[in-house]
């Protein structure tokens, strides 16, 4: 949001300061006006910022409602719960505004998690560990976006594909087995995952909050970007215009990927251990983050602010059932509920605009 | 005379074993609107993406600005500032007209960063010489009529300083106002010196528009009349009958 406003004050402020008596700077003032009242109107009528109202809500009713929410420990656990979540609903969300889907980034998490942990296991170093994680993310990645973007496959069925693949592959690298230690650089994945080097802020959520601000940045500001809206918005237009389509998929498939590995390597040093079936069932986890943070599945619309606001809204759920004494097999009524509740409110909005 | 703009002769081109369009000859002067008319499958639409590039023509040869020019793709088209304007305007309906204008070559600043101030003030100047009533340039092309949709695509045309514009089926989806709007961003055209080739199955989307008519039956070109020396019905019974007007129908 800020950056994106920042040239705009700039302009308004030296307009003013002329005097504005032609007709062009008239219209040019009518604009700006109009521009303002767009943005305010943009922002009440964004999902992203109702749902964060919601969790605004929620986290005041649970301070007062309960002894326990508003504790550092459990604002702690909360955040750092989000954060897993919430980087890989960044890659998602990107795969989701340019019109595709990715259901192997569970998979893909513990695929490279296995990697990580079982290379460190040997005995390498921990850059060897996180480079042989990246890159298998990047591979991953770039197969399933070759098959989509070059084959024509659709992104449902790869990543389908990719998402029983990936988890067999962690299987098989680790023989099914849990690894809980990681060789010479132990220690230091520890740190990386479950330290808290500025301000006690949990790791996990300074990497998420830098990854965010990355995300948000690129979509809104580079060319990339712009191109990965336009094909979310009309393919057969960003073909025709010259957009570079098919090499532009394939990296937004590696992003979703490598969002995934990075989240797995954090997650391995924050568990202290690596099972086979971490991630499992994630996949839905973050879409429902990405929808409910505002990202339309027809493709061309989401932030990287409403990744986080999604899921930032799943966890405060989860979190406040458990607080408040609700049965934990209703959780998933109350997420399910979210998710439907938010889009519910989008199509509001567009059957009004239509009319 | 002046020298046509763009001079296709003795075009033909198969699929198959169909003869698609069969040494057909058009041509095209600048500040001047020629109306492509036929049938659906009278060839039209394939004989100007020979023009466009989308085809190679089989035979015939294209001339641009009387030098022969060999065009096998659309980066060749566009190097030869001819722009195609299709009927569903390949806009992202989820992206602003600055946007759109920009899409696939937008501007960037020093840092490689999209350079918004600069691109909006092209847009503005463009878009405003062509239509000076367009306010909208921040909300989503989704959000704007047909005709001012038309005005951001046909400006992105113009802005790549196009000298020869296809428009395809440009008012078929329009309201009576929208199809005034787009008239006269035509006639804006045209007093800049830009060809234009029409293309339309119905002879009443193009009849006012055109300087000239073409109409094509079955791949072969019936014949090219000035508007001015033909009725509508005329027309029609070439573009029906595939004869001349004045010669007895079969």
């Amino acid at each position: 949001m800020t950056p994106a406003e920042t040239p705009d004050h700039r302009t308004r402020s030296s307009d003013e300061a002329r005097s504005p008596m032609t007709d062009s700077t008239n219209s040019l003032d009518q604009s700006i006006a109009q521009k303002q009242h767009t943005r305010l109107a943009a922002l009440l009528s964004s999902q992203t910022f109702w749902v964060f109202i919601a969790v605004i809500l929620a986290c005041l009713y649970l301070s007062f409602a309960t002894d326990s929410f508003a504790t550092s420990k459990n604002l702690y656990n909360i955040t750092r719960n989000v954060t897993f979540v919430a980087i890989i609903a960044l890659g998602m969300t990107i795969v989701i505004i340019s019109g595709g889907i990715d259901l192997s980034v569970g998979s893909v998490l513990c695929l490279c998690s296995m990697v990580l942990a079982v290379t460190m296991h040997a005995g390498y170093s921990i850059e060897i560990g996180i480079a042989a994680a990246i890159g298998t993310a990047l591979v991953v990645g770039a197969f399933n976006g070759i098959l989509i973007a070059y084959l024509g496959f659709p992104p449902f069925v790869v990543t389908l594909g990719m998402l029983s693949v990936a988890r067999s592959l962690a299987m098989v690298a680790s023989n099914n087995t849990v690894v809980f230690e990681f060789g010479p650089d132990h220690d230091k994945l520890l740190a990386l995952g479950g330290g808290a080097w500025l301000f006690g802020i949990a790791n996990p959520v300074l990497y998420m909050l830098v990854l965010a601000a990355l995300t948000g940045f690129v979509l809104r500001w580079t060319r990339f970007g712009r191109h990965v809206f336009a094909i979310g918005g009309n393919e057969q237009a960003a073909i025709l215009t010259g957009v570079p389509v098919r090499p532009i998929k394939v990296a937004v498939y590696m992003i979703s990927a490598l969002s995934a590995g990075i989240a797995g390597i954090v997650q391995t040093g924050w568990l202290g251990a690596v099972t086979t079936n971490i991630g499992a069932g994630m996949e839905l986890q973050v879409i429902a983050a990405a929808v409910i943070g505002g990202a339309d599945l027809a493709g061309g619309v989401g932030t990287a602010l409403g990744a986080l606001v999604g899921a930032a809204l799943i966890e405060v759920i989860r979190n406040s059932l458990g607080l408040l004494g609700i049965n934990a097999f209703w959780q998933g009524t109350f997420i399910g509920g979210a998710i439907i509740l938010a889009v519910l409110f989008d199509r509001i909005r567009n059957i009004r605009r239509r009319d | 005379m002046a020298t046509p703009l763009v001079d296709m002769r003795n075009i033909s081109i198969s699929f198959g074993g169909v003869r698609a369009v069969d040494d057909v000859s058009v041509d095209l002067y600048p500040g001047e609107v020629v109306g492509l008319l036929g049938h659906n499958g009278a060839g039209k639409s394939t004989l100007i993406k020979i023009l466009s590039g989308a085809y190679e023509a089989d035979h015939g040869e294209i001339f641009i600005d009387g030098e022969k020019a060999a065009i096998r793709n659309s980066r060749d088209a566009r190097d030869y500032r001819i722009e195609t304007i299709y009927q569903n305007l390949a806009l992202a309906d989820n992206l602003d007209a600055c946007a759109n204008l920009f899409l696939g070559r937008e501007i960037v600043n020093a840092a490689g960063l999209l350079d918004e101030p600069a691109m909006e003030a092209a847009a503005r100047e463009v878009i405003g010489r062509l239509n000076p009533n367009f306010r909208k340039y921040h909300a989503p092309v989704a959000a704007l009529s047909g005709g001012q949709r038309q005005s951001v695509a046909i400006a992105r045309a113009v802005h790549f300083n196009a000298r020869i514009l296809i428009m395809d089926e440009p008012t078929a989806a329009l309201g009576v106002q929208e199809t005034r709007m787009v008239a006269e961003l035509i006639q804006q055209l045209k007093r800049e010196g830009i060809g234009i080739f029409l293309i339309s199955h119905d002879l009443h989307d193009v009849f006012d528009l055109s300087d000239r008519l073409s109409v094509m039956k079955n791949g072969k070109l019936v014949g090219t009349v000035r508007t001015q020396d033909v009725t509508k019905d005329d027309v029609l019974g070439m573009i029906i009958l595939g004869k001349m007007p004045g010669q007895a129908a079969a």
